[in-house]
Order: structure tokens, then C-alpha cells, then sequence
């Protein structure tokens, strides 16, 4: 069983497009797991049906009950996060309180108020899912607004994905990662069989390769990199190959820039199954460089 | 005055309190004068006080503090920096000390001052570096914060305390069903927000049908033009080498300016 995770760094470089065409051109013998939690997009192409649904608990926040509160600010001296909030400050009506957003959910405050006037409820961060797609079960999710604690989701998220594969014996663990290079990512990342790194030929791109191709070294994650609109740029393109080079990253290849992946995206399908030749056959060319 | 420009989806053109992938710096060019480094305090025991009575262990949220046999130990990447365990300890035997997870460049662009976060490779937490670039935001003047893509924490810690939130988005379906979750977001937190959509075209109304339903109106369109895409590439400002986008860009600023009347 071969996990495959793909990430980018940077936002935006067509991570979920590929990752469709991926689970299209592995149909019947992977699962996917959509492992970007707070911007989840894999389902609008994968259409899942949806067979069993989780709620997804984790970590607590504080809230004051103002009942018994008797206002010493004790809570607002030992929250270092500046969550304890005074509304109507400098009047009578003077209450303490905690802004859910900034809280996070270290319960010092609830453990230090002298009249036990904080409760400390579990929070409900969203839900999980497990659904079966054209291409074979999906695992996803759909994190709460303002929601924390997505790393513990992407765990949450990729041993049920496991779990699946173990038991329908599929070859593949097909998982779209989030952009950036922290918790989330590291999570999706952690102990997989490869990381497809997704970057496209400008600055940013560049930068931010370099970033998360760190990254996976630090985590011992092997990695190959593949540039995405690589001619709206050839000589940045020129300089991502000669990093993969010297860096000793396996490429696994070039896709060109065109409309097919937002025409494919409108129309609800992956790039694979909308044309044969032109991107499509990009797409196919990294896949069976990635796929063993 | 702090205006924020964040987007659901990343790459839809937001140019930095993106902590985890700074790239304001490759556009701006910035002369970076000062570089302070950012931390948080994490615990440490001291082991001839400690009776391994487990009281921080039990105490802390994030699984920070681990006992093993007659010993407690600190995985200090997992510790958020509240002080609980060292104010819970009953043998007195925690401090703190400084863990350095990122560091923040103060420099010029021009004439603008530029702050930005750089997150250290292998760190999961990026809010506090986050919360000590804010901390350079000068009330006198107009302060433009890049957020990072998402809703979660890092974005919320970014966008939380700005008098604006510019949501940048692109006429596609993963572009729209992220400025619909970025929408719910400013939406709960109740700030003032106004939608730009990038990389448009002519035929396709799906940004505007979208924005009309949610009640959104929109500050300006971007085209969708292979050109802006190569300037970008390079790290060139598209308002400098595409004069015609300058429009474009002086219309959202004038929509800012009218919606929060200053």
C-alpha cells in the first residue's frame, strides 16, 4: 500500500485538480483522503455520497458564567492569550468575559478562579466523513468556523483512510494536503510513503518549494517535485529543475498552463477525464512516474 | 488602520502575517533593517524538585508533559505557552524558558514600512509569531496584512483585530465555495468585509451570481489575463509593469475608503 500525499507551500498551484485526476486514473484501487480540512474543495469534483457522518470533538474553551462571577480579574492576569475580554469597561455593568476566539482552551484561568465561576465545555470542532465516490471510498470533513485543532483532524482523517485500505486491500492512499508548512500539513505529512510536491514557476512558488522540500526532509518523508504552469515561466521552471537536481529530489514533471483544469473544475470533473491529450496527458505522464 | 487581505483558497492573488510561506518580500523588495526573533516560553523541570507527582501532566491540554517512570518530561512543540504547569506545580519545580519558533524582519519597501513573520521549517504553531508581527501595526497609519490561506487559526489570529477584511477570490467552484467558508468566518466574527474577484472573465458570472446571493457586493474584478500571471511569476507589482490594472487596484482601495469612511 503506497500513501501519496500532495502539497505545495504555496496556495493555489492545482494541488486538488491533480489530486482528482490522480484518484480518476487510480479508480477502484486507492482511496482519497481530502486532508485540506479548512478549505476542503476535493469533494465538488468526487461528488460523494455520503454513508457515515462523525462529529469531530476536540479541545475545550473556557466561558464565564457571570452569575457567579465576582469580577476580581483573576482570569484577565493569568490568560496569556487575550482572551478575557471586560465589556462595559469603567461602569457598573463591567462584566468579564471570554472571546472564544482568541481562547486556546489551556484551562489555567478555569483551574485559578477562586469562585469556580468557569466552565470548561468540550468543544464540537465539525464533521467527518466516510463516502464512497466514482473512484472509490473518500474520507473528508468539513471543520467548524473558526474551528481549531485541524492536525488532530488530518490524523483523525488519514488512519480511517488506512483503515479502509488495509481492509479493501487497495494499492493506494491518495491525500490532498493543505498549503503552508505547519500543523495541518505536518499531520498530513507525517510517516508517508511519498510527498508530491505541486509548485508552480514564480517567486513565490520558488520560494516556498524550498520551504516545504525542507520540510519533508526534516520529517524523512521522500519527496518528488513536479511544476505546474511551467510555461508561464521557463527559466523560474529552469531553476526548480536544477534545486530538484542538486537537492536530490526525484522530478516527476512538467504540466502546461491552460484552461483546461478551471474547464474540467466547472464541469465537475477531474482534467483526465475531460481530454486525452494536451494537459491530460501532462497529468498521466506524472502520475506513472509517481505511482510505483 | 488595519485592512487584512485574506482569501479562503491560497493562490487567488493575496500578496505578511503569512507566518508559514512569507512572500511579501519577493514583490516589495524591502531593506530589512532589524530581525528580532519570536518564541514562546515552554516549561522546564527542574529534576531534583520534581516529585513526578503528575499534577502538570494531568493538567495540560496539549500532551506537553509526559511522565515516564519517576520522571516528567516536556515535548516543548506541542506547548502553547499558557503557564499553567509551572503556576500548578506543587514542589515549585517549573520555569520557563524561551523557545524560538520563528523570527520577524522590520525593514522599508520604499516608503512603507514592512513587518514580516518567518516561521522556522518544522514548527506547527504559527499564532504567536503571528500575534508579535501585529504587534508593530502603528494605529497613525494604514497597516496592509497579508493573512494566510484557510479559516483556521493562523487566518483568524491575522484577520481578528482589522477595521477591514479585503476576501480575495476567482471565478471558479474551488475559489467560490472557499470565499464561502471566508464569507461565514468575517460573517461569525462580525467585520467588515468587502470581496474582490481575481482572474475574471467576461462570459463567466458564477463570482457575481454568488456574491449577489450571499448579499455581498463586490469592490472590483481582476481579468483573467496570461500577462498579470507572468509578471506575478517574475515578482514584479502588476499595477508597475501593467499600467492598465492601475484602475483596478485604485477601485478597491476607493471601496475600502467609502465602506469604512475615513
Amino acid at each position: 500500500m503506497k500513501e501519496i500525499v500532495i502539497i505545495s507551500g504555496k496556495g493555489g498551484t492545482g494541488k486538488t485538480s491533480l489530486t482528482a485526476s490522480f484518484a480518476s486514473l487510480a479508480a477502484g484501487r486507492s482511496v482519497m483522503a481530502d486532508c485540506d480540512v479548512d478549505a476542503a474543495d476535493l469533494h465538488l469534483i468526487l461528488k460523494p455520497e455520503i454513508r457515515q457522518k462523525t462529529v469531530f470533538r476536540s479541545g475545550h474553551k473556557a466561558t464565564i458564567r457571570l452569575e457567579k462571577c465576582i469580577g476580581c480579574g483573576a482570569c484577565l492576569a493569568y490568560c496569556r492569550f487575550g482572551a478575557v475580554v471586560i465589556h462595559n469597561k469603567g461602569t457598573e455593568s463591567a462584566t468579564f468575559n471570554v472571546d472564544p476566539v482568541a481562547c486556546e482552551g489551556c484551562g489555567t484561568c478555569v483551574r485559578f478562579c477562586p469562585v469556580r465561576a468557569i466552565d470548561f465545555p468540550e468543544q464540537a470542532c465539525g464533521e467527518w466523513y466516510v463516502s464512497d465516490t466514482r473512484f472509490g471510498p473518500l474520507v473528508h470533513a468539513k471543520l467548524g468556523i473558526s474551528a481549531e485543532n485541524s492536525g488532530k483532524l488530518v490524523t483523525l482523517l488519514r488512519n480511517e483512510a488506512r483503515t479502509i485500505a488495509g481492509k479493501k486491500s487497495l494499492d493506494y492512499i491518495i491525500i490532498d494536503g493543505s498549503p503552508g508548512i505547519g500543523c495541518p500539513v505536518i499531520a498530513s505529512l507525517t510517516a508517508s510513503s511519498l510527498a508530491l510536491i505541486v509548485t508552480e514557476p514564480t517567486v513565490s512558488g520558488d520560494h516556498d518549494l524550498r520551504r516545504i522540500a525542507q520540510l519533508t526532509r526534516q520529517l524523512r518523508v521522500p519527496a518528488m517535485i513536479c511544476i505546474n504552469k511551467w510555461d508561464i515561466n521557463p527559466e523560474i521552471s529552469g531553476g526548480i529543475r536544477r534545486f530538484a537536481e542538486v537537492e536530490g529530489f526525484d522530478f516527476a514533471g512538467l504540466i502546461r498552463y491552460g484552461s483546461a483544469a478551471t474547464d474540467a473544475q466547472r464541469a465537475g470533473k477531474a482534467v483526465v477525464e475531460c481530454e486525452e491529450r494536451g494537459m491530460a496527458e501532462d497529468i498521466r505522464a506524472v502520475w506513472n512516474n509517481i505511482k510505483d | 488602520m488595519k485592512i487584512a487581505i485574506a482569501s479562503g483558497k491560497g493562490g487567488t492573488g493575496n500578496l505578511d502575517c503569512d507566518v508559514e510561506e512569507p512572500n511579501g518580500h519577493l514583490f516589495l523588495n524591502p531593506v530589512i533593517s532589524k530581525t528580532e526573533t519570536a518564541g514562546i516560553p515552554v516549561p522546564v523541570i527542574d529534576e531534583s524538585k520534581c516529585a513526578a507527582c503528575g499534577e502538570c501532566v494531568r493538567f495540560c491540554q496539549y500532551r506537553a508533559l509526559v511522565r515516564l517512570g519517576k520522571i516528567v518530561m516536556v515535548f516543548p512543540e506541542l506547548c502553547h505557552g499558557c503557564g499553567g504547569c509551572m503556576l500548578i506545580c506543587p514542589h515549585k519545580a517549573i520555569t520557563e524558558q524561551n523557545r524560538e519558533i520563528g523570527s520577524v524582519e522590520i525593514g522599508m519597501a520604499g516608503k512603507a514600512d514592512f513587518v514580516q513573520g518567518r516561521l522556522n521549517v518544522g514548527e506547527a504553531m504559527s499564532p504567536p509569531l503571528i500575534r508579535k508581527v501585529l504587534e508593530h501595526a502603528t494605529d497613525d497609519a494604514i497597516n496592509i496584512i497579508d493573512a494566510p490561506p484557510g479559516t483556521s487559526c493562523p487566518v483568524i489570529t491575522s484577520v481578528r483585530n482589522a477595521d477591514f477584511t479585503v476576501l480575495v477570490t476567482e471565478p471558479t467552484p474551488f475559489g467560490l465555495n472557499d470565499l464561502g467558508l471566508a464569507l461565514d468566518m468575517v460573517c461569525d466574527m462580525a467585520m467588515p468585509h468587502g470581496v474582490v474577484v481575481n482572474r475574471t472573465e467576461s462570459k463567466a458570472t458564477s463570482a457575481r451570481d454568488f456574491c449577489e446571493e450571499r448579499g455581498e457586493d463586490i469592490l472590483a474584478e481582476i481579468p483573467d489575463d496570461r500577462r498579470i500571471a507572468e509578471v506575478y511569476s517574475s515578482g514584479k507589482i502588476i499595477c508597475d509593469a501593467l499600467p492598465v490594472y492601475e484602475r483596478c487596484f485604485s477601485a478597491i482601495w476607493t471601496g475600502i475608503r467609502k465602506r469604512i469612511q475615513v
